[in-house]
């Protein structure tokens, strides 16, 4: 069952991801973007990291698309004159024998039986903690064990980075005459 | 589940190619930088599988600290390329070649 899950899941993210791809229209983009990053939440989910996929359906396809719907609606690109969607047919030609190479590279090196193939060990609900490190366990207890042990450091950081990406997005969009600076 | 680690692998590094096909591909800046988010998304997918089959919370937490700085820089990036549009009053790439003659 999981496992026929696993392939439904794939295939709606690639599929959605093509389409984001391929679509001339930025807003239909979006649109089959969030469907990709849903269904990476889905993989998620039967990878067990349910904290991650709640996480990335509120952040990904909640915030930062919605974000991107708006900069997409107020610059209203889709209008405007001048420039082709696609590039010249020589560009158009690289990029898809390079992304043909890319994807036969990936399919013959994972596909392989020459690699180890680990299995997957039952997890637990909220197991001990040893000090080897953090075992993998479904509750998001453990994500706040090892925020505040194990990685304080680059959490103060990653708080530290969202203070100065917000003054420096009011810095960036502040409107100033061209002719001033 | 008996579907393996491998199988994880293939498809994010699948995930990984469309988003380099659709950086090579778009003109659109708007859509070029989707293909990226599209990339990290990848990226995350691998870590979570890794995290997964090694039994570990590491890739989880890394997981975590990527998609706090993606929030960041989609906020940043998005920010410019509104002040790009405000100043060219375009956000294809092919009318933004001001360095390349």
């Amino acid at each position: 069952m999981l496992d026929i899950l696993f392939y439904v899941f794939s295939a709606i993210t690639l599929i959605a991801a093509v389409l984001m791809v391929l679509t001339p229209n930025a807003v239909n983009g979006a649109m089959c973007m969030i469907v990709a990053f849903i269904g990476t939440a889905a993989l998620f989910v039967l990878l067990e990291a349910y904290f991650l996929a709640v996480i990335q359906v509120v952040v990904y396809a909640g915030a930062v698309m919605v974000l991107f719907l708006f900069i997409i609606m107020l610059l209203d690109v889709d209008k405007g004159e001048g420039a082709t969607e696609y590039k010249d047919k020589l560009t158009i030609g690289a990029a898809a024998i390079g992304f043909l190479l890319l994807a036969m590279l990936v399919c013959s090196a994972f596909s392989g039986s020459h690699l180890p193939e680990p299995v997957l060990t039952a997890v637990t609900e909220n197991p001990e903690v040893f000090n080897g490190g953090v075992p993998f366990t479904t509750s998001s207890k453990s994500f706040g064990y090892s925020l505040f042990t194990k990685y304080m450091l680059p959490f103060q950081v990653a708080g530290f980075l969202l203070l100065a990406a917000m003054i420096g997005v009011i810095v960036v969009s502040k409107k100033h005459d061209v002719a001033e600076d | 589940m008996t579907v393996g680690l491998n199988a994880f692998l293939i498809v994010a590094g699948l995930l990984f190619a469309v988003g380099l096909l659709g950086v090579t591909l778009r003109q659109n800046t708007l859509v070029i930088y989707m293909s990226l988010e599209l990339m990290l998304n990848a990226v995350n997918l691998a870590f979570v599988a890794f995290s997964r089959y090694n039994g570990t919370m590491d890739g989880n937490l890394f997981v975590f600290f990527i998609i706090t700085v993606a929030a960041a820089e989609v906020a940043l990036g998005l920010a410019i390329i509104v002040a790009l549009f405000r100043r060219r009053q375009s956000v294809m790439v092919d009318q933004l070649n001001a360095l390349s003659h």
